[in-house]
């Protein structure tokens, strides 16, 4: 049951999660915390990945990962609180004025 | 182990479920915490204990705690009153299906020996990786592989925190004319 396919399995469940939120929600911050889930589901594999190849690579990847997304966070969520400074709402049916 | 695996796989995949269906986005948080625990677990299971602290401290602590911050600052009140659009939903809904099927046809298609991806060539196909670091549990072989194998991704990552730094300033700080036009509507 510890096979590599076992951990790849829970983490492509996740990335499917993830997917399956940002696509269903229309909170901007939900669809954020979808986002951070998928990024966690790749992190899970390169782990697995890591561990059953018996290399550290995988594991030292982790770390950019890591970085990247507090990077994306910080920068998301600065710009989500000026929008809603902006236009009151964090709903995505409402920041629309690019459609029209 | 097994049973650990499952524990832990569950503790991952249903709190995971939970934040994207329930429709208080405070309540999806904490469950996205809930979802990082059961991660760092996992983690322990693939013996990387120093990740599997990192886990915590930063997504746990320092990213979730960040955007509870943001929520609480924001004060949503209309808890998304609408339901999702109808053709939205089935097309979410239908994604999910199909990359869950996907997912189970390719990997649990041999009941989950992993006969299929460790046939997988181990060696890397591009000339810089072919001296894979060897895997250990310590803290000092991540430092010895981030200052040596990965030096300039370690220094750009470095500068990438830099300018994140930098954006979310100018993003937050109030524009000149926006704070002219404030004030001006305040006079009047």
């Amino acid at each position: 049951m510890l096979s590599l396919n076992a951990f790849l399995l829970v983490s492509g469940l996740l990335f499917a999660i993830g997917f399956f939120g940002v696509l269903l929600r229309r909170n901007t911050l939900v669809i954020f915390m979808s986002l951070e889930l998928m990024l966690n589901a790749a992190i899970l594999a390169l782990v697995a990945f890591s561990r059953f190849n018996g290399i550290m690579d995988g594991n030292l990847f982790v770390f950019f990962i890591i970085t990247v997304a507090a990077a994306e966070i910080a920068v998301g969520l600065a710009i989500i609180v000026a929008l809603f400074r902006k236009r009151q709402t964090v709903m995505v049916e409402q920041l629309n004025s690019l459609r029209h | 182990m097994d049973i650990f695996f499952i524990l832990f796989a569950l503790l991952t995949v249903v709190p995971a479920f939970l934040m994207v269906v329930t429709p208080n986005p405070v309540a999806g948080a904490v469950f996205l915490i809930l979802s990082f625990i059961g991660m760092a677990c996992l983690f322990v299971l693939l013996e990387a204990f120093f990740l599997a602290v990192l886990q915590i401290l930063v997504y746990a602590g320092a990213i979730m705690v960040l955007f509870l911050f943001i929520i609480m600052l924001l004060d949503v009140r209309e808890v998304e009153k609408l339901r999702p659009n109808t053709v939205t939903a089935a097309a979410a809904g239908v994604s999910l299906l199909l990359l869950v099927l996907g997912l189970i046809a390719v990997l649990a298609g041999d009941g989950l020996s992993g006969q299929l991806l460790s046939a997988l060539p181990a060696v890397p196909d591009y000339p810089a990786a072919d001296e894979p670091l060897g895997l250990a549990q310590k803290v000092k072989a991540y430092g010895y592989g981030l200052f040596t194998k990965y030096m300039l991704p370690f220094q750009l990552t470095g500068i990438l925190l830099l300018i994140a730094m930098i954006g979310v300033i100018v993003l937050s700080k109030k524009r000149a004319a926006e704070e002219g036009a404030e004030s001006a509507g305040a006079d009047s």
